[in-house]
């Protein structure tokens, strides 16, 4: 252990196979209280554990070697959390702010209800990607399952793949990309022209995520065709 | 001959339909006419079997009572002692159930904080985040997270003293929230993070969990996020009420909330309340009965609410095994919302004191459920709260006098044996033998 190595360089590692969760989230959140401590953490054995470095509120690095559970980094704010494997569900939910990372591909309900701060997904994401997401921008390498971006409220969702059944359903202000095939649209979600300022607004975005093998003029934007704003009975059906 | 006439005028020959009475037909007729189904506030207004249909047995001969005013009958209560490293310490077990910031105006909040802080009991947050103004004055402040999860972010939820995992509420078990447009002000639009002015829908089922098992993990992050110190509250509407406490219980809650049919709303479809869900009297039976049976009662704590108004209420749940009560539409009319003095305004909107329950509209002529600044600053926040201290010590002194004739020291003494029916149906709902009888129906049968 380094705990008391000189700050900037020294890597905090942390084995889930001996240490208890609660010990490690404690200490994570124990350095947004007091500001000193080591930066940089690496978590190893994490084996599919739940809730495994959320509610982390410092500029910290957290490195997770492994496959992590439901949950992880769930409610981020500052830190950068890498997760060297895939995620389980609920990756990120209600992240502020910050950067999570995944190398691997991520289940369902990732980046639920976020609020800010990044995602990229290397692999595929799940269904419900995205859902009722409220500020956050995700950014996925791969796919997303059905219903992702379900009642999407603010943020941007960028899928390089596809996107599976029922995109957008319920759709209010995110804006959402896709490169590949979408399955279908859900109701009030509508494709919408891609202006140069999109095609800039999502070249940002890729950059951001670390993305440059894609063109952004080769995606195709998705947003509300408001409809369903205010309720009118004549749209009975779409509810 | 006997063509009379009713004192309006009506000859007695005519005959209203039972099924058909006047209401129903303005309904039918409503219904024509708009092609949407009715929208309100309040509760469910229909008679179901209630607290009122059960008595308690003062002490006589074969018990004696307390001494009023000379011995002591306490009313503290804690809650969260199971998980929690802080668990809630309140001097009284009535607590102020959420309601939103969006469906409530901003000083009709700090009124429930100002007054649940001069008697010792905590507030609730609500669908729409917590507001600088209701933590400042709320001292026991519990933050609940619900399906939408508007507002929600970890600052507030370590700022609060309990966080309440909302899966439903009695006036719409299954049911998701609504907030019409003409409620979203920009600031209310800005803590969901959505448009002004839309119909803002909330969604009826979590967004990242599904299920018992996932609703443990979900306790397990929120634990952690907070370092295990807040209790946790999960609260369901009531409908398979003794499943649903043992699921919970499983799932790792420390505080059961059971809301009754009759539990008001800011906003539901009048179908629903008046139609899902299951009286609060026998909920609070079959949530006792679960706990029990996990040897859990009194070590979970159960909260009870949906047409608490009076400490006779109150001490009567407490007797059938809850360690505490919740109010919302009381809360709301010690206030002043439906009070007389506001008549001609509400004549104006075209209803009347006694009536109200458009809370959905955002045109309380009290300043209650509005988001209009105009009619908010008609709201008096200090004398607003000083209504709900002087109401919730009412409610407690009562539930006392009550305890202290039944011989109790402390009003969580009150047991199910200081209680008898009045009707067979609440007897069999309450499992409590029907007054000068020994009889509860069903007892017989096993659950
Ligand atoms: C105006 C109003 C707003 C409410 N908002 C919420 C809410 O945001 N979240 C929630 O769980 N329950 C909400 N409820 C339900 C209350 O928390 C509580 O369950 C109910 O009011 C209890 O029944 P009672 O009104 O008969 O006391 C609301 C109730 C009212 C009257």
């Amino acid at each position: 252990m380094t705990a008391n190595a000189p700050e900037a360089t020294a890597v905090e590692v942390v084995d889930l196979a001996v240490t208890p969760l609660r010990e490690l989230n404690g200490r994570l959140h124990e350095l947004a209280r007091d500001g000193a401590g080591p930066r940089h953490w690496r978590v190893v054995n994490p084996n599919g554990a739940h809730a495994v470095a959320c509610g982390l509120d410092a500029e910290l690095e957290v490195e997770i070697e492994g496959h992590v559970g439901y949950y992880c980094a769930g409610m981020n704010k500052l830190a950068t959390v890498r997760v060297h494997g895939n995620a389980g569900p609920g990756l990120a939910e209600n992240i502020m702010s910050g950067r999570v990372l995944v190398d691997g591909s991520a289940s369902q309900y990732a980046g639920a209800t976020g609020r800010g701060g990044l995602i990229v997904v290397q692999g595929d994401a799940s269904s419900r990607c995205g859902i009722s997401m409220k500020g956050v921008d995700i950014v996925v390498r791969g796919s997303v399952g059905h219903m992702s971006a379900f009642m999407a409220q603010r943020g941007r969702l960028v899928v390089c793949g596809d996107a599976g059944e029922a995109l957008g359903d319920s759709l209010y202000e995110a804006h959402l990309y896709v490169a590949g095939e979408v399955a279908g649209l859900g109701a009030d979600c509508v494709e919408k022209p891609m202006r140069d300022e999109h095609v800039e607004e999502l070249r940002g975005l890729l950059a951001d995520a670390g993305v440059d093998d894609v063109d952004p003029a080769s995606f195709r934007r998705y947003g509300s065709a408001r409809q369903l704003y205010t309720f009118k009975v004549d749209n009975a059906a779409a509810y | 001959m006997s063509d009379g006439s009713d004192a309006n005028g009506r000859p007695w020959n005519l005959r209203e339909s039972y099924l058909f009475d006047r209401a129903v037909i303005a309904e039918i007729q409503r219904a024509a006419r708009e092609g949407i189904y009715d929208i309100r506030g309040f509760g469910a207004k229909r008679r179901v079997p209630h607290f009122d249909d059960l008595l308690l047995l003062g002490a006589s001969v074969s018990r004696y009572p307390l001494e009023g005013y000379r011995e002591r009958c306490d009313t503290d209560v804690v809650l969260g002692t199971r998980h929690a490293k802080t668990p809630l310490h309140l001097r009284i077990p009535i607590t102020i159930a959420g309601m939103s910031f969006g469906a409530l105006s901003a000083p009709a909040k700090e009124a429930l904080g100002r007054g649940a802080s001069e008697v010792g009991t905590s507030t609730t947050t609500g669908d729409g985040g917590m507001t600088p103004e209701e933590r400042g004055h709320s001292k026991l402040l519990v933050y609940q997270l619900l399906p939408s999860r508007y507002g929600m972010n970890p600052d507030d939820l370590r700022k609060a003293d309990a966080i309440e995992v909302v899966v439903g509420q009695g006036a719409k078990p299954g049911g998701g929230g609504m907030l019409l447009g003409h409620k979203i002000s920009d600031r209310v639009a800005e803590m969901r993070d959505l448009p002004k002015g839309i119909d803002q829908r909330s969604a009826s089922r979590h967004p990242d969990w599904t299920g018992p098992d996932d609703l443990e993990i979900k306790i397990g992050e929120l634990r952690e996020i907070t370092d295990w110190e807040k209790p946790i509250f999960v609260k369901v509407g009531a409908t398979r009420t003794y499943y649903d406490v043992q699921l919970a219980v499983k799932a790792g809650a420390d505080v059961i909330v059971v809301d009754g049919m009759q539990g008001g709303t800011a906003a539901t479809q009048d179908v629903f309340i008046e139609h899902v869900g299951i009286p609060t009297l026998p909920a609070v039976r079959l949530a006792v009965d679960a706990l029990q049976e996990l040897d859990m009662h009194r070590k979970v704590q159960l909260i009870v609410s949906g047409g608490i108004r009076s400490g006779a209420d109150v001490a009567k749940a407490l007797a059938l095994g809850a360690d505490a009560v919740s109010i919302g539409t009381a809360a709301l009319i010690a206030m002043g919302d439906n009070s007389p003095e506001y008549e001609r305004e509400y004549a104006k909107i075209g209803s009347s004191a006694g009536y109200y329950d458009d809370w959905q509209a955002g045109r309380d002529p009290v300043g209650i459920s509005t988001q209009d600044d105009e009619l908010a600053a008609r709201f008096d926040p200090e004398l607003g709260g000083r209504r709900i201290a002087n109401y919730l010590r009412v409610l407690t002194l009562e539930a006392q006098t009550l305890a202290r004739a039944c011989g109790k020291t402390h009003v969580l003494n009150l047991e199910p044996e200081d209680l008898v029916a009045l009707t067979i149906e609440a007897a069999a709902m309450a499992r409590v033998p029907l007054a000068g009888t020994d009889w509860i129906p069903g007892a017989e049968r096993s659950l």
